[in-house]
């Protein structure tokens, strides 16, 4: 379980701090898989990088009795002048876990060839996406944290990523940070909705997407009219 | 270094003991530091000792030249070699840690990395360089006869050990402060040329009139490269060196480096942290 107490974040600006996130409560069980919504800016890559660690909160407190992934598919941890492969043997080293095994997975799910030997600073962006992704597979988590990763790759590799992290890992908690409803709408059972710092719940994928869509100014003039516009 | 377990459960990884993720982790790092810095290519960890020994070489001919003019009983190279490695050791070790955890901020989503490992990792890196190349040069001076062995094997090792302490010490201060603001690593360029005409790299206490020699045993840098000296060729001249003066010294830097280092990430500026 991840359980978040009265969380605030607050960011320095030349105008004195700026509230991101304002007293937030949440808690993630075992298996949960909550969609975010919500406009940029609104704190959703803030509350990710709370729960991964990555930054502490201001005020409050979060618990973690899972453990939880890095960002999926993320790609800022690559040193450019460092190969594929070592990029692998760095997080296999730091998760204590052996690399033989990881690395044949990886450059069987990346399709890099021969590229996997080769600086990642000479990867193209969807290379870079692939091998980011087929790196965070390696690890096995109770809770995987995905901040926009499903826009990366051809449909093709999209399709792969989708059976490898929903069908391969029916169990698993997630949090996925998304602006596509195709995406959230069959993934998740929570939708959290972020409005000025602070979360709404909703378990219901088209009232949480009408008011995300309002919230947008692009409002629907009813549910019926947004349900017939998704199709 | 991978460790035997290969059960995919991270969950119990997370758990094992703090000490051992940390020795995991600063492992790692140091692996990765190595590689990005020296890379696969050319002569890769050779850069390791050449930059150093090269820089030596420089100094020592330079000052073979004074020697000429200058008339005096010390063994230069041991002099130079002394003096300009004590220098390189904490200038290098305090320059690697100013702005290090803007560099690896996005490994940080990583749950055991912590920002207090990525100092480490960057000041246990610089300081094995700095004393593996200090030995490789020792040996090849050695056997070309330019150099003589310590007279005091244990002496010089503890003042290179005190040294490093305190470059550590140094580092994690700098390091620190310069999270907080930017204009430290302005300043701390000028400065480190101040404090390396003052550091004892090119003088011995002994030979500064009485008045300056007072004032440069303030300068802990100083007393331990009089000390390294004293156990290198001290019976060619008369060192002075005050060991609990860079203790306490040592001490107080390392107090403040740490709790300097633990503040960072509680006022992190930047909003797109981890972004590429």
């Amino acid at each position: 379980m991840i359980r978040l107490t009265n969380v605030c974040k607050d960011y320095p600006t030349r105008v004195g701090p700026r509230r991101v996130l304002d007293n937030v409560n949440l808690v993630i069980r075992p298996g949960e898989r909550v969609g975010i919504l919500g406009r940029n800016g609104a704190g959703k890559s803030t509350l990710i990088r709370l729960i991964s660690g990555a930054e502490p909160p201001t005020r409050g407190t979060i618990e973690r009795n899972m453990s939880v992934s890095w960002p999926l598919a993320f790609s800022g941890g690559f040193q450019g002048s460092l190969t594929g492969a070592d990029n692998v043997r760095f997080i296999c080293r730091i998760y204590g876990v052996d690399f033989e095994p990881r690395f044949e997975f990886v450059k069987e799910f990346s399709e890099l060839g021969i590229y996997i030997n080769e600086p990642v600073s000479s990867y193209s962006s969807g290379m870079r996406a692939r091998l980011a992704f087929a790196i965070s597979m390696t690890i096995d988590f109770d809770c995987y944290l995905m901040d926009e990763v499903m826009a990366v790759g051809d449909s093709r590799f999209r399709e792969r990523c989708r059976v490898e992290l929903f069908e391969k890992r029916p169990d698993k908690a997630m949090l996925i940070v998304s602006h596509s409803h195709r995406y959230l709408k069959g993934t998740c059972d929570r939708f959290l909705l972020f409005r000025d710092g602070a979360i709404e719940e909703h378990a219901d994928f088209e009232e949480v997407y009408f008011q995300y869509k309002a919230l947008l100014g692009e409002a629907f003039d009813s549910k019926e009219q947004m349900v017939a516009e998704m199709q | 270094m991978p460790s035997s377990n290969s059960a995919p459960q991270t969950g119990a990884l997370l758990r094992s003991s703090p000490a051992e993720v940390n020795r995991r982790v600063i492992g790692a790092l140091l692996i990765r530091e190595l590689l990005t810095r020296y890379g696969r290519n050319n002569i890769g960890f050779l850069w390791l000792f050449v930059e150093p020994a090269a820089f030596i070489l420089i100094v020592t001919f330079v000052w073979a030249f004074v020697k000429n003019i200058q008339r005096t009983n010390i063994p230069i190279v041991a002099f130079a070699l002394t003096g300009y490695s004590s220098m390189l050791l904490w200038r290098y070790t305090a320059g690697r840690c100013i702005g290090a955890v803007k560099s690896n901020k996005a490994l940080l989503y990583h749950r055991q990395v912590t920002i207090m490992d990525i100092f480490l990792a960057r000041i246990l890196l610089e300081l094995i360089a700095m004393s593996a190349a200090v030995f490789v040069l020792t040996i090849l001076f050695y056997s070309i006869g330019w150099l003589t062995l310590p007279e005091d094997v244990m002496e010089v090792i503890a003042g290179w050990a005190l040294l490093c302490w305190l470059s550590m010490g140094l580092a994690m201060t700098l390091g620190g402060l310069s999270e907080k603001a930017d204009f430290v690593k302005r300043v701390w360029h000028p400065f480190s040329y101040l404090l390396m005409v003052v550091s004892g790299v090119a003088f011995t206490v002994d030979a500064l009139p009485t008045g300056l020699q007072h004032a440069a045993l303030w300068v802990p840098m100083v007393n331990a490269v009089e000390m390294i000296r004293d156990g290198w060729f001290g019976s060619d001249f008369h060192a002075h060196f005050d060991i609990p003066f860079v203790v306490a010294c040592n001490v107080a830097l390392t107090l403040v480096g740490v709790s300097l280092v633990r503040q960072i990430g509680f006022d992190s500026e930047s909003e797109s942290g981890g972004d590429e």
